[in-house]
């Protein structure tokens, strides 16, 4: 009998003992983190250990490579189309958050108001972010496309403009329409997210303002704006990576060019680093990102830690 | 609503509501109008007396039939699809457990392992795309759906265990408690009382993070190479154009139907959408 027994007893024992541990929180937590732990572990602390490893090696494609220093990012300290990188990655970065943000605010204040067909103009208003913003990008290149633009014709229809715009192939205006791009696609997002904002603001505080005679612009700055600040702060931090990392939008647009008028960080990087096959030196560009994706991401934790103990 | 007068509405309100939902929306009305209009439309200078921008007076369906039976178009979707849902349906998972921990029980190293989510949840794909390949081609992944679906959930389990979490916390903990006073175990209680109270959160996690994984582009376009695996928006950039000639036919065409898996649930849950939205700023 107690043979019999024996392989049917300790299964038991042990799905005993699973539900004992899993009472007790510490394994319970450990046993609910395993998952993530492992898929962020293997797909995110290793890559950047393995950036950080590749950065310092002159590794290629099939290549294994060996250390080297930091030579690989004193190269790109003497190289001028990586400082062109930089600059254009700043200046777009910051010009575009500027404009989100203050057309992203004035959509909110629009879309706050009480009106007819509200909820289907603020779900139609935030497709530019919901679709797919390498084929939404696809039609602006086509709008942009000096022979058949419907920009220029609307243009040219109003008076506006005599010849033909080369939008992508002229190095200012090229930059002048990805950053249309970016600012096009950003504004849903900002838009939304303030509005959420703006709708836990209670209508009683601006009822009080306008009773003691404040207009509507006092009445912004000093009710609506300082309750908002939190929401925005959140949004403008996370914009500014998605922004200051961003790829797609240039890699489709104008591939980085003309003569690397719109080459940011990423795009640069996948040109050396895939494009080239020169791994370890792609990664040191994508790795100049970090000092700047940190800063922000401090300040950002920092602003979250004082919001909640105030 | 508006106070003031009539005109007042009108240049305060009602203009600039327009012009900001015209803009917004044009670059979609231009994909559907080029991609059923005429090539010899199609290719007419802006300059050309005989252009008429808004509008085709001949509607054709060539560019669609020929995206459809000329190229791997479909094959595209159906990869996105694959690898969108399977990558939602593991970060989900993930998400919806670390979430729980995170929001309701007490253990060491709580506070760390929340930071160090939500700084994961901040690290854009165009950081580590470079070491990833290499790290993909080690594991034997390129080229596989699996080089995706193992690697969406990096962004995806943060921000679905950021927005399940903040979730979990407006859950009253009262509704777990009575179930443990009736006996049953943390683990029932949650799987039963909790997550089934929690299942709005889940569709606005699960939604964002589909929506995501289909517009995902810069690792699709570097962990894939043959032509047969790639998705939606890899496909669309490098297989539709040849050399350097665009067909703006067939690649508007492309960029409408490759649009419409996402616009449509969308549209079913746009609510559910908005809520994960500002739920992911709001933290």
């Amino acid at each position: 009998m107690a043979v019999a027994y024996a392989p049917t007893t300790a299964p038991i024992a042990r799905r005993a003992l699973v539900s004992r541990l899993l009472e007790d929180e510490r394994w319970l937590a450990l046993a609910l983190f395993l998952p993530t732990v492992i898929i962020l572990g293997l797909f995110i602390a290793y890559p950047f250990v393995e950036g950080v490893v590749l950065a310092i090696t002159n590794a290629r494609v099939g290549v294994p490579g060996h250390f080297i220093g930091l030579s690989n990012f004193e190269k790109l300290w003497n190289d001028s189309i990586f400082r062109t990188a930089v600059w254009n990655t700043f200046w777009y970065t910051g010009v575009t958050t500027v404009f989100k943000l203050a057309l992203g605010l004035w959509l909110a204040l629009l879309l706050n108001r009480h009106f007819k067909g509200k909820a289907l103009t603020r779900a139609f208003v935030l497709l530019p972010f919901i679709i797919p913003t390498v084929l939404s990008t696809f039609a602006w290149k086509w709008m942009f496309d000096p022979t058949f633009s419907v920009i220029n014709w609307s243009l040219y229809r109003l008076g506006l403009i005599h010849g033909r715009i080369n939008w992508l192939s002229d190095p200012d205006l090229a930059m002048i329409s990805v950053i249309i791009v970016n600012v096009w696609r950003g504004v849903p997002f900002y838009a939304i997210s303030l509005l959420a904002g703006l709708q836990t603001i209670n209508p009683e505080l601006q009822e009080a303002a306008a009773i003691d005679g404040a207009r509507p612009w006092q009445r912004f700055w000093h009710v609506t704006w300082p309750l908002l600040l939190p929401v925005t702060m959140v949004v403008v931090l996370f914009s500014i990576i998605q922004t200051f990392a961003d790829f797609q939008l240039v890699y489709v647009l104008t591939g980085g060019g003309p003569a690397n008028a719109t080459q940011l960080f990423a795009t640069y990087a996948y040109q050396v680093g895939i494009g080239t096959g020169l791994l370890s030196e792609g990664a040191a560009i994508s790795l100049a990102m970090f000092p700047v994706l940190l800063i922000v991401v401090i300040v950002q934790l920092l602003y979250i830690r004082r919001v909640e103990t105030h | 609503m508006i106070e003031g007068a009539r005109w007042r509405r009108w240049v305060f309100f009602y203009i600039p509501l327009g012009v900001f939902v015209v803009v917004l929306l044009f670059p979609f009305y231009w994909m559907m109008v080029t991609s059923v209009r005429p090539d010899s439309e199609l290719y007419r200078p802006w300059m050309a007396p005989n252009y008429t921008p808004f509008w085709t007076l001949h509607p054709t369906l060539e560019h669609i039939q020929h995206l459809l039976a000329e190229t791997m178009f479909s094959t595209w979707m159906w990869n996105t699809l694959f690898i969108s849902t399977v990558a939602t349906i593991i970060s989900v998972f993930c998400g919806l457990l670390a979430g729980y921990a995170l929001s309701r029980l007490n253990f060491p190293f709580a506070g760390s392992l929340g930071t160090g989510i939500f700084i994961t949840y901040l690290v854009p794909q165009t950081l580590l795309f470079i070491p990833l390949s290499d790290i993909i081609r080690n594991f034997r992944l390129g080229d596989t759906p699996w080089a995706l679906i193992l690697t969406y959930p990096t962004f995806l389990i943060p921000f679905c265990t950021w927005l399940l979490m903040g979730y979990f916390k407006a859950i009253p903990r009262e509704l777990e408690e009575c179930a443990r006073i009736d006996g049953a175990t943390r683990w029932k209680a949650m799987v039963y009382i909790v997550f089934p109270v929690a299942v709005p959160g889940i569709m606005s996690a699960a939604i964002f993070a589909f929506t995501l994984s289909w517009n995902e582009f810069i690792y699709a376009l570097v962990f894939l190479s043959s032509p047969a695996e790639k998705t939606v928006p890899v496909g669309v950039t490098s297989e539709l154009i040849r050399g350097d000639v665009f067909f703006w036919g067939q690649l508007m065409a492309g960029a409408l139907l490759g649009s419409i898996p996402v616009a449509i649930i969308y549209s079913f849950f746009v609510e559910y959408y908005v809520a994960g939205l500002t739920g992911s700023v709001k933290g």
